[in-house]
């Protein structure tokens, strides 16, 4: 008797150690197969992933969000004031950085703008209260990297297209002394191209920070209220409370994170437009 | 970090997939939508540009027509105020008329009026002349018994008169 209940609590708690073993901040990111494990081009694998369904749902959630805004009425709605307001966000902020040129790329910035927004978005919702997990695939450098070698190759090719070879003067700022020429073009190279790696990292970070953040934080809650009520109060409901408002900066961070990158973008594509 | 962990088995996923969402975004939301609209606000900018000129042109128009009226109204004005002044004129001038004529008229009945009285007194004069020289030589007569001369009493009762 005595020995089955020993047992019973050894069960037990190898039981929570697994549970406690369950809360790995790095899990969310764990990207899996959900289908077309076995797709294939060119030798390469595309199977979809969770990621990629997340991908689906930021670009539906995006096309219904701004098809709901068309209705092109000359008094709007809330909805379409809404979207005009984005749309209005975007001209606004290629107008301040790139000037009259700019207006050309407002297709391309509001799609990052959005698409990033909208993932962020996406991943921050509580949706783990109905049982669907969020993934962020803003969080995977595999996803912000494309986004950042695209707006790179983009300032590229316009900076290029544009100005020719005259383009490399971009590296030499006004009024360099003629000494200091190739020291100043090797350091002005180095941090232009550096750009799509910081502009990838960026977003990356911040959002893999955040949800680790919230992820660590939520297994202090709940390995505290596993460990007892004393310890559920000294360590499970300050947890709780910071999260809550770590959730709130996260819904900032998502924004920002969104804002910078099309903000960083306007401005190098300034640089290929006008150099500087 | 499965970010990295997971790298060599998903990377070629990724990008797949990123690429394509993205695009998807980029065609149907980014050409396709907000072109439109941006249309739509542009247009209506246009719109709200053009009604505020309209109201600007309307609203200059509405000032010259009114400051048109306010000088026609003061011609108007000027010339009813001409009108009435002539009208004034011309009735005191036929007033002034009318009352010279009166005035003429009275004047005329006035003098012949004081000829017929001073011809009256005149006459009553005479007669009272008549009279009281008959009435002398009567009473002259009957108290002295005298048959005086016509002429003389006549010019005896003259100037007593004249002389009261």
């Amino acid at each position: 008797m005595d020995r089955v209940g020993r047992l019973g609590s050894i069960g037990d708690r190898g039981n929570r150690v697994a549970a406690e073993a369950k809360v790995d901040p790095m899990h969310q990111f764990q990207l899996e197969k959900l289908a077309g494990a076995d797709w294939n081009i060119a030798g390469y694998n595309i199977a979809f992933t969770n990621s990629a369904l997340w991908m689906a749902v930021a670009t539906i959630a995006l096309i219904v969000f701004v098809a709901g805004g068309m209705k092109r009425q000359v008094v709007p709605g809330r909805w379409q004031m809404a979207v005009e307001t984005f749309t209005g966000f975007i001209d606004g902020m290629l107008a301040a950085n790139v000037g009259k040129n700019g207006k050309k790329y407002v297709p391309y910035i509001f799609s990052l703008f959005m698409f990033i927004l909208f993932a962020n978005f996406l991943g921050l919702m509580p949706l783990g209260v109905v049982g669907v997990h969020p993934f962020t695939f803003t969080s995977h450098f595999s996803a912000t990297g494309v986004l950042a070698v695209l707006s790179f190759s983009i300032v590229l090719i316009v900076g290029f297209a544009k100005h020719k070879l005259h383009f490399f003067s971009l590296f030499v700022p006004h009024g360099t002394p003629v000494p200091m020429i190739p020291i100043i073009f090797v350091v002005e190279l180095i941090s232009f191209l550096v750009r799509p790696f910081s502009l990838g990292l960026r977003l990356f970070v911040a959002m893999m920070a955040g949800h680790v953040l919230l992820e660590v934080l939520s297994s202090f809650v709940i390995s505290g209220g596993n460990a007892g009520p004393a310890l559920f109060l000294i360590a499970g409901l300050p947890s709780f409370l910071l999260m809550v408002g770590i959730c709130a900066l996260e819904l900032l961070v998502a924004g920002i994170q969104a804002y910078v990158f099309a903000l960083l973008t306007c401005v190098y594509l300034n640089d290929a437009e006008n150099l500087h | 970090m499965p970010q990295i962990a997971q790298l060599g088995e998903f990377y070629s996923s990724q990008i797949f997939w990123l690429l394509v969402f993205f695009g998807i975004t980029f065609f149907v939301v980014g050409r396709g939508m907000v072109p439109k609209v941006m249309e739509t606000v542009a247009s209506r900018d246009n719109q709200i540009a053009a009604d505020l000129k309209a109201a600007e042109a309307a609203r200059a128009q509405a000032d010259a027509e009114e400051a048109s009226w306010r000088t026609r109204e003061n011609a108007n004005r000027a010339e009813a105020q001409g009108l009435i002044a002539d009208a004034r004129s011309k009735a005191a001038a036929v007033t002034a008329e009318k009352l010279a004529g009166v005035q003429a008229r009275i004047d005329a009945e006035i003098a012949s009026a004081e000829v017929r009285i001073a011809e009256a007194r005149r006459s009553a004069a005479a007669e009272i002349e008549d009279v009281a020289a008959d009435a002398t030589r009567e009473i002259v007569s009957r108290v002295a018994g005298l048959s005086l001369d016509d002429t003389a009493v006549r010019g005896a009762v003259k100037e007593n008169l004249v002389h009261g």
